[in-house]
């Protein structure tokens, strides 16, 4: 479970440059639930993602998983609980390390790391299992360089180590925005296939709208630093790409599209 | 000849320790650590402290690691608590450890000469084995005319040095290992996988000048004194050693890294050794010869690739040329 509270968060204050990047968010996600969150760019989404994540620190707020107060957390220590794939396709794995000690390290995220071997025989084995759901064949590549898989390969390989410990949120910030339609696809199909076996409670940036709407059991719309629209459910299944810009300009009186919110 | 080059390699092994530290902060963490400067004469100076104070050779070594190891702690400390740029904190502690070092000392230069050394005590040992009689009696049915005073030095240094190489190429697979190298390559990313990067980098730059210490420790205790200004540009020649090494055996794996970083160190004093008979160079030259070296260490490998590819492409140009002309 996911719980924000007034969380807020302004970048230099008081300076011409003043940005309230998150304005007294409010937020509740029972566990398992699948969050899809749109907004155009600058509206606080990556903002959202780095305070949960324990990357950015909010000026005020509390930042509850399971019942545990995490707003003090440094990230490191969050991350035994909390997944994360980034939009970099370069950002989420060490290029100059084998899959397998990529796999090692993700594997060792929820455990104390000890001074014995990260990759044995039986982890292997293990890995071998896990990759071979991605349908990349990265299974018959453990010890290849990460540095020369391609771009969504990476990305699979990202989602695949943010996921395989089953953490209690998993943030995915527009992690295909750098892919190709059929990489892009592949990716989401993955994630949807993931987050639903494992149940997982996640909240997934995208610019695309339709794919905010097909998948998972809510959509947060965000502008300006706040969270303007969050539909449920069977509402959410009504919705269309029409409905969320009319319902966005009655909010904010202005033009939704011409905010290049339709990326996707 | 054969003694000099045979001396090039007997401190050729035990400078090895030192640039496996220089790999782990430059290679593995990506770390330009310059502590190593000052470290490597703290360790040479606590070595010889404790030696002329009565303490056991070993146990002196010992001590002159840990001295290192607290050395690049607090370089770790200045970078990652104190946000202090890498190439700065690492200044700041050379400069630092300048001083502190003198005061182990307590003056400029501290002889051993009257003291038992590690190499000595293992000397005596060695001698009631008679393998030097052996090894020397091959040499001199081979033909040399000089034969080296030990082979003990050799001896004990292959066996600590590779002792010391197998343990760190087995810790940097280790869950931890793993981590560490990640640090050096995608601080995100481990980040977000849980570890503590500046506890990483930190213990880390501990472990590399606690080898660059040690290495100092066996340096001194093998030339016999210890010198306050016997790091400058130590810096310089770990990185030729792991330069050098790399480009001449590859970097495949870790384990074929860090025995290229032996192997570089080696050679390196070997090159200075030859270097340093040549009538016109004296010892001063040294670093220029270092200098140089590096530049050519690190120039060479991309001029050959560039000169085959360019090769390459020629060869593709004439093959094409004759298609085309064999179309005609
Ligand atoms: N570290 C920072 N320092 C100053 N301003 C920042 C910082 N991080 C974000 N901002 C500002 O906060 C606002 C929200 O940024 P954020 O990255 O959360 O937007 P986003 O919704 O993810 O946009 P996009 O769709 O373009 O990714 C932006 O105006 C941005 O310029
Ligand atoms: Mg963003």
């Amino acid at each position: 479970m996911l719980w924000l509270q007034d969380v807020s968060i302004t970048f230099n204050e008081n300076t011409p440059d003043e940005k309230r990047a998150l304005q007294a968010i409010n937020l509740e996600l029972p566990k398992g639930e699948f969050v899809t969150v749109i907004g155009s760019n600058g509206a606080g989404k990556s903002t959202l993602m780095n305070v949960i994540s324990g990357s950015l620190e909010p000026d005020v707020g509390s930042i509850v998983v399971n019942d545990r107060e995490v707003a003090s957390l440094p990230e490191y220590k969050r991350s035994h609980f909390i997944g994360r794939v980034f939009q970099d396709p370069m950002a989420g794995t060490a290029p100059s390390m084998t899959i397998e000690e990529n796999l090692a390290m993700a594997y060792a995220r929820n455990k104390k790391r000890k001074l014995k071997p990260g990759v044995t025989k039986n982890r292997r084995q293990m890995f071998k299992e896990y990759l071979a759901t991605l349908n990349l064949g990265l299974e018959n590549r453990l010890k290849a360089k990460v540095g020369l898989l391609s771009g969504g390969e990476r990305q699979a390989l990202s989602l695949l180590m943010a996921t395989f410990t089953e953490p209690d949120i998993l943030l995915l910030d527009e992690h295909t925005a750098a892919l190709d339609p059929s990489r892009a696809e592949l990716i989401i199909n993955i994630t949807r296939d993931v987050v639903d076996k494992s149940g997982l409670t996640t909240l997934m940036v995208t610019h695309n709208m339709q794919q905010a709407l097909d998948l998972g059991d809510r959509l947060f719309m965000m502008d300006k630093g706040e969270i303007i629209l969050d539909v449920e459910q069977e509402e959410k299944q009504k919705l269309t790409i029409e409905n969320l810009m009319q319902e966005f300009q009655k909010k904010r009186g202005s033009d939704f599209e011409s905010d290049r919110a339709i990326l996707g | 000849m054969l003694i000099s080059l045979f001396g090039a390699i007997e401190s050729g092994m035990i400078y090895a320790i030192m640039a496996l530290g220089v790999y782990l902060s430059f290679r593995i963490l990506d770390f330009p650590d310059l502590t190593v400067d000052g470290s490597f004469v703290t360790g040479a100076a606590v070595a010889a402290v404790s030696i002329v104070n009565g303490v056991p050779p070993a146990v002196a070594s010992v001590l002159a690691a840990v001295a290192g190891f607290m050395a690049g702690c607090l370089t770790g400390i200045l970078h990652t608590k104190g946000k202090i740029n890498a190439l700065l904190a690492g200044i700041i502690m050379m400069t630092a450890l300048y001083s502190i070092n003198l005061r182990i000392m307590g003056q400029p230069t501290l002889s051993m000469l009257n003291e038992t050394t590690l190499f000595q005590q293992l000397e005596s040992l060695w001698a009631t084995t008679g393998i030097d009689t052996f090894f020397n009696g091959a040499l001199t049915a081979m033909g040399a005319d000089q034969t080296p005073s030990t082979w003990v030095i050799i001896a004990i240094m292959i066996l600590v040095t590779l002792s010391i190489k197998l343990l760190t190429d087995y810790y940097l697979k280790t869950e931890i290992g793993l981590a560490l190298r990640a640090t050096g390559n995608n601080k995100k990313m481990i980040r977000s996988l849980s570890a503590n990067t500046d506890f990483l980098i930190i213990s880390g730059i501990g472990i590399s000048n606690a080898f660059v210490a040690f290495s100092g420790g066996l340096i001194a205790q093998h030339g016999g004194f210890a010198d306050v200004n016997m790091g400058i540009g130590m810096i310089i020649i770990g990185l030729a050693s792991v330069i050098i090494g790399e480009s001449i055996f590859g970097v495949k794996t870790i384990a074929r890294a860090t025995l290229a970083v032996i192997g570089g160190a080696i050679i390196y004093r070997i090159f200075v050794t030859m270097a340093l008979r040549a009538d016109f160079l004296e010892t001063g030259d040294m670093k220029l010869i270092t200098a140089t070296l590096v530049v050519i260490a690190l120039i060479a490998p991309k001029m050959v690739q560039a000169r085959n590819e360019k090769k390459r492409r020629m060869k593709k140009k004439t093959e094409l040329l004759q298609q085309k002309a064999s179309e005609v």
